[in-house]
């Protein structure tokens, strides 16, 4: 394709991304290193027969007109980054030299926020990705060897989890967990303690923000590995037999090495997915326990005073994490670019 | 013939199998059953603390409304605190959002495909990082820029962006798409006397629907299932349901309606349902296109 036809073609939608989403990355990088304007504070002087005496008060139109003049507020370089909602380097640099270990110093960098959030997150994406695709990948196999008939209706129910909004899902499950719900009151009654909430510790909420990670993403897994399955060869399936492989010999030998590149493809997918990792934690009300990295950022934009300069230095350090993240991937791609021409 | 050589699974491994896949099946499908049947009881039935068999036998359904089943959840939500309002405005953005990503997705798409230069590979290198970007990282860019401009709240506002945040995943997908069509169709239009653009429209449109139709099923879950773009960048009055149903869980909980934001749930979810039922198909070859073709 020419040139020209190749710009008109791609003008609308590069448009559309350059100015929603290549812009506000740079918008965001602007106000990560702008903090909001300190008050205006006046000197007041009050004379009465008694002397006169200085007193100090913010004087709200001058504050509100040098915000409204200077929206972005003022320029403080890097010091949004370090300060002890983000990178917290002091606080950091301080648990280094007083911890008793890497264990102590680990405890106590995740009781910073951010790392906290990071920690979450890291964790969330590393344990739920594998898991849920081992789950799939059974399930794939499960509904393989279904009759036909059988097979419409349990993909349709098997879809419902990941098809369903994040937000509703999670809720869903919330409604059930709850102390008076009818999963959190048979949890009760199984380990014989009444007072018993899923919602009240951190390493439960962790446990139980898991669980709906795999539910709601091994559906994903399951019909890539389904639609795989279906691409088997089978000629080498009846040669295996012929030759006297068992059942598991030939899936482990035929079918999961047809599968390996669906499962990079997958777990690429997956780990994006679950790297942005947030409405779940709304819906959970589990901000006390467990915060991601965005839900960090929503929490500092949600408030009552919007914080746009943390919430801009925590999508910046984000993006930079998506980045590295798919680094790997980026450098396969690039190559495998280079080697085709 | 091949079934004769050895397909009979021993006893042991079809109950092993069948009994995992009974476990999934509840586990997928019982969650939404359980509450599409609860949300037409009273809340001290659905969250019954003293005995959840209540959900099912509706004891204080009945003292408290007289009857087996109550819509008071439905009715609190649609009518008293204006859910189809909410229903009304997610019907705009997403009909509209999916229309634009759809026109400009398809253009871009097929240009990609088509193109052999390098420049093209970036485009869609560069979508592959935006795609892998949480939304949220993004709202918080637009956030002052759009009070500056006056553009914040509208609904216009968030179907820009939406289309914006749904272009590298429609790009990719129908740029694999194209590339399954024979690059000679268009061409050979051309040799007799077409522009690219007239390719385009005379033989491209005419056989690209069922790879539109899946993409469509796409932007439309995300327009549909957003909730950190629509929770921010709307006002009050122009809230999409998700959002309206997260406003439920801050004020109505306290209440004791929580009801309401039980019956939205429903609500949000009965759509989708019906999607996946009459989408199945798609929607699984949507999800494999990329992956198995590799």
């Amino acid at each position: 394709m020419k040139h020209r036809s190749f710009f008109w073609f791609m003008l609308p939608s590069a448009l559309a991304m350059l100015v929603f989403i290549a812009a506000p990355i740079v918008s965001v990088l602007i106000q990560s290193v702008y903090a909001p304007h300190e008050q205006v504070i006046k000197v007041v002087e009050s004379c009465s027969i008694f002397g006169c005496t200085e007193s100090t008060t913010v004087d709200q139109d001058a504050t509100s007109a040098l915000r409204d003049a200077e929206p972005l507020g003022r320029f403080v370089g890097s010091q949004i980054y370090t300060d002890r909602n983000h990178l917290a380097t002091e606080e950091i640099a301080v648990a280094w030299q007083e911890a008793e270990g890497f264990g102590d110093f680990f405890s106590k960098a995740t009781n910073l926020p951010f790392y906290g959030a990071m920690s979450f997150t890291l964790t969330y994406t590393a344990v739920v990705t594998p898991m849920a695709i081992i789950l799939g990948f059974f399930i794939a196999l499960g509904v393989n060897g279904l009759p036909k008939l059988l097979r419409g209706p349990t993909i349709f129910f098997s879809l419902l989890p990941m098809i369903v909004t994040p937000l509703v899902g999670a809720l869903i499950l919330f409604w059930m967990i709850d102390s008076r719900g009818v999963l959190g009151v048979g949890l009760q009654n199984i380990l014989g303690d009444p007072t018993l909430s899923l919602k009240a510790s951190t390493p439960m909420m962790w446990v139980t923000l898991i669980v709906y990670g795999i539910w709601s993403s091994c559906p994903f897994a399951f019909v890539v590995y389904y639609a795989g399955l279906q691409t088997v060869p089978q000629d080498s399936i009846e040669s295996a037999k012929l030759d006297g492989a068992s059942r598991w010999q030939q899936t482990w030998h035929i079918v999961i090495p047809h599968l390996v590149p669906l499962t990079t493809f997958m777990a690429l997918i997956k780990i994006m997915d679950n790297f942005r990792v947030f409405e779940p934690i709304v819906s959970f009300n589990a901000e006390a326990h467990a915060q991601s990295l965005s839900s960090f950022i929503y929490n500092d934009l949600s408030g009552e005073t919007q914080l746009l300069s943390s919430a801009a230095a925590t999508s910046v350090l984000t993006i930079i994490g998506v980045v590295i993240l798919l680094s790997p991937v980026l450098v396969r791609t690039w190559r495998d670019y280079g080697n085709q021409r | 013939m091949s079934a004769s050589i050895q397909d009979q699974k021993p006893l042991y491994l079809k109950v092993l199998i069948n009994s995992f896949l009974v476990l999934w099946l509840l586990m997928a499908a019982f969650p939404f059953l359980w509450t599409a049947w609860g949300s037409f009881k009273v809340e001290a039935d659905f969250f019954s603390k003293a005995d959840w068999t209540n959900a099912l036998t509706g004891v204080m359904t009945i003292a408290e409304s007289g009857e087996y089943f109550t819509t008071d959840g439905y009715h609190g939500a649609w009518v008293q605190e204006e859910f189809w309002r909410a229903a009304m405005n997610t019907l705009i953005v997403v009909v509209a959002t999916v229309c634009i990503s759809l026109t400009f997705g398809t253009l871009g798409g097929y240009a990609l495909a088509r193109s052999a230069y390098r420049y093209a590979f970036w485009v869609l290198l560069i979508a592959l990082v935006f795609r892998a970007m949480p939304p949220i990282t993004l709202v918080s860019g637009y956030l002052l820029p759009f009070f500056e401009l006056n553009m914040w709240g509208h609904l216009p506002t968030s179907i820009i962006v939406l289309v914006a945040i749904n272009q590298p995943f429609t790009l990719w997908m129908l740029t694999s798409f194209f590339k399954n069509i024979p690059q000679e169709l268009d061409e050979s239009a051309m040799v007799d006397g077409c522009t690219r653009f007239q390719a385009f429209r005379r033989v491209i449109i005419p056989v690209m629907w069922p790879g539109v139709i899946t993409t469509g099923l796409f932007s439309f879950l995300l327009a549909y299932n957003d909730f950190a773009v629509t929770a921010m960048l709307l006002n009050e009055e122009n809230k999409t349901m998700v959002p309206k149903l997260a406003g439920f869980l801050g004020t109505t909980q306290t209440k004791g309606n929580v009801m309401f934001a039980v019956s939205s749930v429903v609500s949000i979810t009965a759509p989708l349902f019906v999607l996946v039922m009459f989408f199945q198909r798609q929607i699984v070859s949507g999800l494999t296109a990329g992956a198995v073709k590799g």
